[in-house]
């Protein structure tokens, strides 16, 4: 993916969203305003997880398909597609090439960021999928449709995750000095950046110390992966969003002993996974839409 | 009393290094060969190879903390629908990504502490001690 390829940004709209609470108690967002306005927006994926082939989805590369197919047949094409991490689901080089083969059927350019799936062991195939030389450390930002954009790595220490580290703190204490408190800022990690179930490893530890660098920006949107569901949740100025998995979904915080796989019956399946739409206006509120594929 | 024959040798399928096995065409002299040493050892009253298992199941390994003796090789076999890893954390040994269902076993072959976690889990935490050969502890 090269910055270049960006679509450009062409005017700012704002897009009401109708929410419904599904039977599974998941919300899910159906037929967005965005669809009939051409304001900027980009696609959030997540957690694929290529390679898993359990009773909870024994085809993960067929419901990616249909997120491809889904996003890429929505009238007004996404600047871009970001997918927010466990691209595979064991960092295995041939399932990052099925993940590549698939993506790459999307109309928009897509950028990536790891999960913990995704650099098991070594973060070797993951960096072999991802070749960007402008990021050699995974992280990297952009500006685009007059947001900043930063896409963080919370997946890459030994022993602790998710962890950012004092490298990548430091990066980007230098990347949000550069900007005003007026532009809108939106970060992408794959574990959620706040304490959002720490008894089954949902948050991140050093993410107080990025979050207290966005404090003096008057809109920051958070948008991670990792726990297969949406959840949002709003401290000040920064909102947080989860998306759902394109894979299977996980339990909800504290609705059974562990996490992992949620067994759904199959046919609701397609209900509980999908893709996400954004829609950011000119303050930075973003209209959010998680759009599920049946 | 711990078992007398190690499973590592009666099963040609697994070689296991800590006993010298190469893996050939002469495997079945090597076996008899080992399996007579193995003999003779024992009857000298000192401990031989052992196969022990853990399981990886619902995200907790378990036992969590095993006792056993160098030579002895541990097989963990992941019972979960979720992956896990068995990594050392002083990077001696590393299952890399273990799927739901697979095994995968080590010998250990020094004696010492071992605390191992989940990379994908890491508040997932296990311990071996691993006593010199011979020792009369557990």
């Amino acid at each position: 993916m090269k910055r270049k390829d960006f679509i450009g940004h062409v005017s700012w709209t704002g897009a009401g969203i109708a929410w419904t609470l599904s039977a599974s108690g998941l919300l899910t967002a159906h037929a967005s305003a965005a669809d009939a306005q051409s304001g900027f927006t980009f696609v959030q994926i997540s957690d694929s997880h290529i390679g898993f082939n359990r009773p909870e989805n024994p085809d993960v590369v067929g419901t990616l398909r249909k997120t491809v197919a889904a996003i890429n047949a929505r009238r007004v094409q996404p600047a871009f597609v970001v997918h927010t991490g466990d691209i595979t689901h064991l960092s295995k080089a041939e399932q990052f090439d099925t993940a590549k083969a698939v993506l790459s059927k999307l109309k928009a350019p897509v950028i990536y960021l790891p999960g913990e799936h995704d650099v098991i062991g070594t973060p070797e195939q993951y960096f072999n999928f991802f070749s960007r030389r402008d990021a050699k450390d995974g992280w990297f930002s952009f500006d685009q449709g007059g947001a900043h954009f930063v896409s963080l790595v919370n997946v890459f220490n030994f022993e602790k995750m998710g962890l950012m580290g004092q490298k990548q703190l430091d990066w980007l204490a230098a990347d949000l000095a550069a900007q005003k408190a007026s532009t809108p800022i939106v970060v992408f990690a794959h574990v959620p950046l706040y304490a959002l179930y720490p008894q089954w490893g949902w948050t991140t530890e050093d993410g107080a110390q990025a979050l207290a660098m966005m404090r003096r920006f008057e809109r920051v949107t958070v948008l991670s992966g990792h726990i297969h569901q949406i959840i949002q949740h709003t401290d000040g100025n920064i909102r947080f969003a989860t998306a759902n998995s394109t894979a299977y979904p996980q339990p909800a915080p504290g609705t059974a002993s562990k996490p992992g796989p949620l067994q759904v019956p199959p046919n609701q399946l397609l209900g509980v996974i999908g893709y996400r739409t954004v829609q950011l206006d000119r303050r930075g509120e973003g209209a959010i839409a998680d759009h599920a594929l049946g | 009393m711990r078992k007398r024959f190690a499973n590592a040798a009666l099963c040609p399928g697994r070689s296991d290094p800590s006993l010298g096995l190469v893996r050939t065409r002469g495997m079945k002299n090597i076996l008899t060969l080992s399996l007579v040493a193995l003999l003779g050892t024992a009857a000298l009253g000192q401990a031989t190879a052992a196969s022990k298992i853990i399981h990886v199941k619902d995200f907790a390994f378990s036992p969590a903390t095993l006792t056993i003796h160098v030579g002895d090789r541990v097989t963990f076999q992941n019972d979960d629908d979720e992956a896990h890893t068995v990594t050392a954390t002083d990077k001696s040994f590393d299952s890399a990504g273990l799927d739901s269902g697979q095994t995968w076993a080590h010998t250990f072959s020094k004696a010492g502490t071992y605390t191992y976690f989940c990379a994908l889990h890491p508040y997932m935490k296990g311990k071996l001690v691993v006593l010199a050969s011979g020792s009369n502890q557990p």
